[in-house]
């Protein structure tokens, strides 16, 4: 009895190392980026373009490249992902081809990022003659964005009550007039929140838009979509890796690190405390 | 009661003169067929991506034979002797680099899942787990940063290397990525036991751990195995964290503390360097083919694993 | 058991119920999902404004057949039908027929009420609504009349603009009649409408079905044996998807024809 309690104490104490590790791991790397980044955030550091070959001056390029490659983003994601979550939800039997479009989702959600990257290439760059662009970039993060869009927005779907369709269509509306007045109303914020969460990761993704538009060093702001454009992250891969004077820009490089972070984070906490919201409202 | 019948008629409005242009069936259908399509359109971008990669990725051939490609031992496109489009190395690179990241993470992982699900109150549960899933949206780059910053000083300095960045410090960068998705899903596997094999294992006698390693653990071990695959997936497919950490020398790997160069950080580096329309360009698409098909195949397998977990546990 | 089933122009004469003419006439009607058989050759009459009461074990297919009436078993995957139901002479199984204009002609209340999350007003003008009706004024005087008729016009006239879900259950309930009478059904389908209501709640719906028979032909099932016989005309017992007796109210559960349907009128089962 004795040796049972033993084996339970070191096994629970095992568990719960684990747990502490993961912890410990998000600490450090929150640690790390926060005291060594702050000193480097000044409103110069935020507000102007990168100087004397990157070793002074800010990333308000990159931020601002980074946000219009997100409406991008959005604007084919959220679209195309809640009109198939509709069709998969709403209009969807079950079968072969309703199957493969599930699995097809499944499998363009574990695509590598990468080989995004190389189709954006062929698709938009070189097929579509988009070239180098924030357009390009943009489509090709859309593209990898679309499965967590699809599944974020069926989530929100499938918990709107059937009643609410039920006693539309008894009341002679046609099948697309119960989904958009009585089913979307409250199916639309749900979604949003989740596709916020799938944008978050795209802002932060670099191998997309490594050779589809992101741009190693542009002295102005992009004007336009066809324009090449400086992203966060490709900036703090550049800093951290490919620049002349590494040792000298690591406290910048800490600094984009930080804003990527923080911008990605605020992402998230605005999406979960919409859900909150959202929960709350539902319940009263 | 009001004969509101009556007053109907004298408003001289009814629902029911409403014409139509098209019938209320046919109009659904149109719907109906938009959506459809924009559901097959998923279809299409995953046959589009296969058949793009495949398109030009077969003019490679061409000029370098296909067991060349798979077995050959050497990359070396840009050699002015003779050039070598081998992907042996890279591919032993992901999978050490891959393997490693799965050492590291899967005893963590299903151990931090069984923490969650069987011995942390909810109380905690509730704090924890948003905690994990914010461990997920650490964009990667962000992780290979830190691989160079942190992890690559620590390891030259406990193994006294020139520096750190190599397959090790890239396996403990993915250990760390794959995590939130191996507790995630293996916490949702735990939870999914039906209680009545816990307590029917506590009442003979058994103690709360002996239950977890001997009869939950078990009972979610497809649901944990397909976890760990999709966790594999992303740690193949990882490009940045890699690039940035591994050190990414194109030969064939040595060691954990040799540097190396996994199939995805070749394109990353390469793609940029080489003109379009190229034999070495479309060596590159090969080599994306090869990694499409290998992440195709994981998530096909752990998809499988969880499809039929779903079905067994309805 | 199809002989089982009652003429009821034989058995209206010894009843005091008018002998209006028939509105809906249920011919040789199967039913299926996928393989399962949920309705066998049902046959039967129903008269104008009347009510007809749908009882029966659970399972025994009351509920679908009720929803056949509006079709809303359409919505269900897999599901297949045979026969005719005729309203005013029209099957409503017919490719030319519009199922929306079937559903609004075929008002239809659920088990469980399902008040909109919107307003008390919106919800009663929902069905006007989605119908192309622009005219304020006419859609306020009918959401009025509406409420009237549910009974329920008293209630909530000073709080047309709070959420429906403010209601209590009976309120929401009569909320979805309401909703139903807005679009000036004819026929109106009840499944189990004082299910989930306290006593007195109940009470004031069946109340308001009284009423509304004046108006409509009505359809109810209900699982409650003294609420059949305190609100219907005629009865309908069904069990295991056959219709095993149908007839005046009063008949079925006083002296019925088959053993079974006395065995549960007089609840030694079920």
């Amino acid at each position: 009895m004795k040796n049972k309690n033993v084996t339970q104490f070191i096994g629970f104490m095992f568990l719960r190392l684990c747990i502490v590790l993961v912890i410990g791991a998000l600490c450090i790397i929150l640690y790390d980026i926060f005291s060594k980044g702050l000193p480097a955030i000044s409103w110069e550091f935020l507000t102007e373009s990168p100087k004397k070959g990157m070793t002074e001056g800010g990333i308000w390029p990159a931020i601002v490249g980074t946000f219009f490659v997100t409406v991008i983003t959005a604007l084919l994601s959220i679209p195309l992902g809640m009109g198939c979550a509709i069709y998969l939800n709403e209009y969807a039997k079950d079968g072969k081809l309703t199957r493969l479009i599930r699995m097809s989702i499944r499998n363009l959600s574990g695509v590598p990022s990468i080989v995004y990257g190389l189709f954006g290439v062929v698709l938009f760059v070189q097929m579509m003659h988009l070239d180098t662009c924030i357009l390009s970039s943009g489509l090709t993060l859309g593209l990898m964005t679309l499965p967590w869009t699809i599944t974020a927005s069926e989530e929100a779907l499938k918990s709107v009550p059937q009643s609410y369709r039920d006693g539309s269509l008894a009341l002679g509306a046609t099948k697309w007039q119960s989904i958009q007045t009585n089913v979307l109303p409250y199916a639309v914020p749900g979604m949003l929140t989740g596709t916020i969460l799938g944008l978050a990761r795209a802002a932060g993704e670099t191998a997309p838009i490594l050779f589809t538009g992101a741009a190693f060093f542009l002295p102005f702001l992009p004007k336009n979509w066809s324009d090449q454009f400086m992203a966060l992250p490709y900036h703090l891969y550049i800093m951290s890796t490919q620049h002349h004077a590494i040792a000298e820009v690591r406290p910048l490089a800490y600094g984009t690190a930080l804003v990527l972070i923080v911008l990605v984070f605020l992402m998230n906490l605005a999406a979960i405390i919409a859900r909150y919201k959202l929960r709350k409202i539902r319940l009263e | 009661m009001i004969h509101f019948r009556k007053t109907f008629m004298e408003l001289n409005v009814s629902v029911k003169e409403k014409k139509r242009f098209l019938s209320s069936a046919v109009q659904d259908k149109i719907v109906h067929y938009i959506f459809l399509l924009n559901g097959i359109f998923t279809v299409i971008i995953l046959i589009g991506i296969f058949a793009l990669l495949f398109s030009t990725a077969i003019p490679t051939f061409k000029e370098v034979d296909l067991f060349g490609f798979l077995a050959g031992l050497e990359w070396n496109p840009t050699s002015y002797v003779k050039e070598q489009y081998g992907i042996v190395p890279m591919l032993v690179s992901t999978f050490m680099v891959t393997l490693g990241a799965l050492a590291i993470a899967i005893p963590i992982g299903i151990g931090a899942a069984a923490y969650l699900s069987d011995v942390a109150s909810p109380k905690v549960r509730e704090i924890v787990k948003p905690v994990v899933e914010l461990l997920a949206g650490i964009p990667s780059v962000v992780i290979g940063f830190l691989g160079i910053v942190i992890v690559g000083p620590f390891l030259a300095k406990v193994f006294g290397l020139y520096n750190g960045l190599n397959a090790l410090n890239g396996s403990i960068l993915l250990a760390v990525m794959a995590l939130p998705t191996i507790i995630s899903i293996s916490e949702d596997a735990l939870s999914s036991v039906p209680q009545s094999y816990d307590q029917a294992s506590l009442a003979l006698g058994a103690s709360k751990w002996q239950t977890v390693v001997r009869v939950k653990i078990p009972a979610a071990l497809s649901g944990i195995i397909a976890a760990c695959m999709l966790g594999m997936g992303r740690a193949i497919g990882e490009t940045m964290t890699v690039l940035m950490a591994t050190g990414c020398a194109p030969a064939m790997p040595e060691s954990f503390l040799g540097p190396v160069r996994t199939l995805t950080s070749t394109i990353a580096i390469e793609l940029g360097e080489v003109a379009y329309n190229t034999t070495h360009y479309y060596a590159l698409f090969a080599v994306g083919l090869v990694l499409f098909i290998i992440t195709f195949i994981v998530n096909f397998i752990s998809d499988t694993i969880l499809h039929r977990y779903e079905k067994v546990h309805r | 058991m199809v002989d089982s089933i009652v003429d009821i122009k034989t058995t209206t004469k010894a009843d005091k119920v008018s002998t209006n003419q028939i509105k809906i006439q249920v011919k040789h009607f199967n039913f299926y999902y996928d393989t399962v058989q949920a309705l066998k050759n049902i046959q039967m009459d129903i008269r104008m404004n009347t009510v007809v009461g749908i009882i029966g074990p659970s399972g025994c297919g009351k509920s679908t057949f009720l929803r056949c009436f509006n079709r809303m078993n359409d919505t269900i995957n897999g599901i297949r039908y045979e026969g005719v139901i005729e309203i005013d002479g029209r099957n409503i199984f017919d490719k030319t027929l519009d199922v929306v204009d079937l559903r609004r002609e075929v008002g239809m209340v659920f088990q469980k009420s399902n008040p909109f999350p919107k307003s008390i007003f919106e919800n009663v003008a929902y069905g006007l609504k989605i119908n192309g009706i622009k005219d304020q004024n006419f859609i306020a005087e009918r959401v009025e009349y509406s409420l009237r008729g549910a009974a329920l016009w008293d209630e909530v006239k000073d709080r047309l603009n709070k959420s429906a879900f403010a209601l209590s259950g009976g309120q929401q309930q009569r909320l979805c009649i309401a909703r139903a009478l807005a679009v000036e059904p004819e026929v109106l389908l009840l499944d189990e409408p004082a299910s989930a209501l306290d006593p007195i709640a109940t009470a004031k719906v069946e109340e308001l079905i009284h009423e509304l028979k004046k108006k409509y032909t009505i359809l109810i099932v209900t699982h409650n044996m003294q609420q059949a016989a305190r609100v219907s005309d005629y009865t309908a017992f069904f069990m295991m998807g056959e219709l095993k007796e149908y007839d005046v109210t009063n008949k079925i559960f006083t002296n019925p024809k088959e053993k079974i349907t006395e065995d549960y009128v007089t609840g030694r089962f079920g």
